[in-house]
């Protein structure tokens, strides 16, 4: 259940659903087989290979390709959950490599922000310990002389803490502590890893405020307590603004879920058909789906196909898409001008006019948002306006109150109802203009646009050919 | 006295649970009318046959995570800003960087790109939000002419240009989304509902509209209308924090990128969520999401490292995109549709775009 796992714990959701994984692929029957295999003079306890993971990940995460089951896998890996036993690198590849699991103590739901105090114990003991599988890399080596540095001061205590250690370890089972030993390994790969590897515990700064245990203070992978006051994780600072639901917010709730179970809803059979239909009519121009004739400047390796379709020459292409909607047509510059030139052929360029000048109003510095405001009532709307517009009187009446103290959106209701009327009206009759209709015959190319492939959407048109 | 506590404390006890079957009441509304699935409906419409997206251009220079990027309206620049304070404007096409500016903070999360293409706004973790011009001359230091903007009392998430230069939005930490005039810096409208941090924002694409949709840590997507500053609509469906939001190119419907793992596509129309995109094998957060020019594909980026293409009608995925060695934090399709720029945390920025034959 996500929505109870999200509360435990102040680890991100994508923990809780890999400890599901790496919990289901360690079971008895549902998992890998994770076996002792026997090596030589030796016995390697509680491994499995990399292609079983990557078997069990596809069969049970229903992945197709392989190479997806290993990106996934790695990224497990990375996260701590499990690790080649042979390496310090942290990813899973598809062959007899050997993993083992890492224990749940170690786990990242722990919330584990292990302090330098603790790696230094740990590089120390491996350096007590005269066995080949616990020798330092070269990378370690170098941290662990920055550490003695650093920690001049209490290298005596960092020793002492680590021959406790090796103490302690050296109570365990044989097998136990060839397990215990990879594992720690492994938690410090996670949290110290490999240079040049990701480092996955680095966090979205965003996120790191609202852990959900701000008192919780940082442990010690080994027990410790510092002398002193306990250190609190400077990230871990509680939310400033605790929203908590104050009366005043309730109420504005209950105000605004009222209005909303009063608005109007389209049923989804309706939507779905919207949906689609945009999409279909804009999916012949949409360079992912259909190859693109002029090809895309970025496959041709030729920009000048952007300085040609900035010059005033459109192509049938693209004015075809000027009789999807008016919205479309006033969006392209080219269509605005041919609009425009089509409405003064008819004497009513003034409600595209006034339209555009209340869109350069909105767009406006503030300061000078009053005074022009008041230009276009002069131009458009006061009585004896050299361009005047034809308007409603309820929407006259509105805009003139507007005006009393005038801002950017005084001219809303006005500019809605000239937009409607040109919608309703105009458009329409540009669409059969023959400004618009034979420009467009008169871009004429045979353009035929092929997808590549059977199953694709396939668009033909072809132009007029004289 | 002690009676008056009493009063006041079942109050808000009542007014909870008035506002809870409110909530039922309004879920039971929004069903009645989903009388179909988008997904079964799209049955009908041809399956896509298989995506072949390469990447082209890698685009390196920044020390360290790249947060966030913006085209320019030029379809071949675009600027990126990075956890290293620097803010870079590159020209996609020959790689070349044109201009850099270092912030004095760490983190700058948001970066836009103005209209005109003459400057460009960023901000983060200095709870500011600054437009810089950009200048013809190389040689200008950029940060002479930085103009402070907008100031938040928390990390600037998110921002963007409305249809001009003069003014931007900005999304915010606080949980306030804001509007402000850049000349001057006023602020012009402030947006409160959120009840935590503000992780994204943006513009309806309309011309005639006024209206944006923000996404946040508190898991809501809200509509806001400009002009008033009100909340006009809101979803809830999402399990955990909403990193990012961007509209459908007819600007009825909008998409989601959650912590969830999941995307999902909200109709304002039916007023609920139409479609969820997820998978099993998708376990990692979903950090930003882009359509494709129709809106018949989604690229959405992940924390896994990858880049999953969704079929946004029928709600199947149509190809995955690995290639990023760390985190991806954005996704922007060029504003003429041709080519998908992609940032992340392996401190590049990658241009891929569909190769045929």
């Amino acid at each position: 259940n996500k929505k109870a796992s999200v509360q435990r714990g102040g680890v991100n959701i994508a923990n809780k659903t890999i400890e599901d994984i790496v919990t289901r692929i360690q079971d008895e029957t549902e998992g890998v087989p994770i076996r002792t295999v026997k090596s030589f003079m030796t016995k390697i306890p509680s491994v499995v290979t990399g292609t079983d993971i990557v078997q069990w990940l596809m069969k049970n995460l229903f992945i197709e390709d392989p190479a997806e089951a290993m990106h996934i896998g790695s990224l497990i890996a990375a996260q701590g959950y499990f690790f080649p036993i042979s390496d310090h690198v942290l990813s899973l590849k598809d062959d007899g490599t050997f993993y083992r699991f890492q224990a749940p103590y170690f786990w990242p739901s722990n919330c584990w922000e292990p302090e330098n105090t603790d790696y230094a114990i740990y590089l120390c003991k491996r350096t007590m310990q005269n066995k080949t599988r616990l020798e330092l890399a070269d990378y370690e080596a170098e941290n662990l002389a920055r550490l003695q540095r650093a920690f001049a001061r209490k290298w005596e205590f960092i020793y002492m803490q680590a021959e406790a250690q090796v103490k302690i370890d050296r109570k365990k089972d044989k097998t136990e502590r060839k397990i215990l030993d990879s594992q720690e390994r492994a938690f410090w790969d996670v949290h110290r890893p490999v240079p040049g590897c990701v480092n996955t515990t680095e966090m979205d700064i965003r996120k790191c405020r609202r852990m959900k245990y701000p008192h919780r203070v940082k442990k010690s992978v080994y027990g410790l307590v510092e002398e002193g006051t306990q250190s609190r994780s400077p990230i871990h600072t509680p939310s400033h603004h605790c929203r908590k639901g104050t009366k005043e917010d309730v109420e504005k709730e209950i105000l605004f879920l009222n209005t909303q179970l009063d608005r109007h809803r389209m049923k989804m059979s309706k939507v779905a058909e919207s949906l689609i239909s945009y999409t279909e009519q804009y999916m012949d121009y949409d360079q992912f789906v259909t190859a693109q004739e002029p090809s895309n400047p970025w496959t041709s390796d030729d920009p000048s196909l952007w300085d040609l379709e900035a010059s005033k020459e459109p192509s049938q292409q693209r004015m075809k898409k000027w009789g999807f909607s008016l919205e479309e047509a006033l969006k392209d510059p080219s269509g605005q001008e041919l609009f425009l030139k089509f409405l003064e052929s008819e004497f009513s360029s003034e409600n595209l006019r006034f339209w555009l000048a209340v869109q350069d109003l909105k767009r406006m510095p503030q300061q000078d948002v009053a005074q022009r405001a008041q230009d276009i009532w002069a131009e458009f709307l006061a009585e004896g306006a050299p361009s005047s517009i034809n308007l409603d009187s309820h929407s006259y009446e509105r805009t003139s109150q507007n005006l009393k103290d005038p801002g950017r959106y005084s001219y809303e209701d006005a500019q809605d109802h000239i937009y409607k009327l040109m919608k309703s009206d105009s458009y329409t009759r540009f669409l059969r203009s023959n400004v618009y209709q034979d420009l467009l015959m008169a871009r004429k190319k045979v353009s035929v646009c092929l997808s590549s492939s059977s199953h694709r959407s396939i668009s033909v048109y072809i132009s007029c050919i004289n | 006295m002690a009676c008056q506590g009493l009063q006041g404390g079942e109050t808000v006890a009542s007014l909870k649970r008035e506002s809870e079957s409110l909530r039922k009441k309004l879920e039971e509304e929004r069903k009645k009318l989903s009388d179909i699935e988008l997904n079964q409906v799209a049955e009908k419409i041809e399956v896509l046959g298989p995506l072949s997206i390469k990447t082209r251009r890698v685009l390196k220079g920044h020390g360290n995570k790249v947060l966030c990027m913006d085209w320019c309206k030029d379809k071949r620049r675009l600027v990126s800003s990075s956890q290293d304070g620097k803010v870079i404007v590159w020209d996609a096409f020959t790689l070349n960087k044109e201009h850099g500016v270092a912030l004095p903070c760490t983190w700058v999360m948001a970066c836009a790109y103005a209209p005109s293409g003459c400057a460009v706004a960023c901000g983060g973790l200095d709870n500011k939000c600054s437009v810089f011009p950009l200048s013809l001359d190389k040689n200008e230091n950029l940060s002479a002419k930085k103009k402070s903007v907008a100031m938040h009392t928390n990390y600037v998430s998110g921002c963007t240009f409305t249809s001009s230069d003069m003014q931007i939005l900005t999304s915010s930490g606080d949980g306030t989304c804001a509007l402000w005039d850049v000349e001057s810096g006023q602020l012009l409208q402030s947006f409160h509902g959120h009840t935590a941090d503000v992780l994204s924002l943006d513009l309806a694409p309309s011309e005639t509209g006024n209206t944006f949709v923000s996404g946040g840590c508190d898991k809501k997507a809200n509509i806001w209308d400009m002009r008033s500053g009100q909340n006009i609509q809101s979803f809830e469906s999402h399990e955990s924090d909403i990193n990012c939001v961007k509209y459908y190119p007819s600007g009825d419907a909008f998409a989601s990128a959650s912590d969830d793992a999941t995307c999902r596509f909200y109709d304002l129309r039916a007023d609920r969520e139409v479609a969820v995109y997820q998978k099993d094998s998708v376990i990692f957060g979903a950090s930003t999401v882009d359509f494709s020019l129709s809106g018949r594909l989604l690229f959405a980026g992940y924390n896994d490292y990858t880049i999953n293409v969704w079929d946004v009608l029928k709600g199947t995925r149509a190809s995955i995109l690995f290639g990023h060695e760390n985190r991806v934090s954005r996704v922007r399709v060029s504003p003429d549709g041709t080519a998908l720029c992609s940032a992340s945390w392996d401190n590049t920025l990658r241009v891929s775009w569909a190769a045929y034959l």
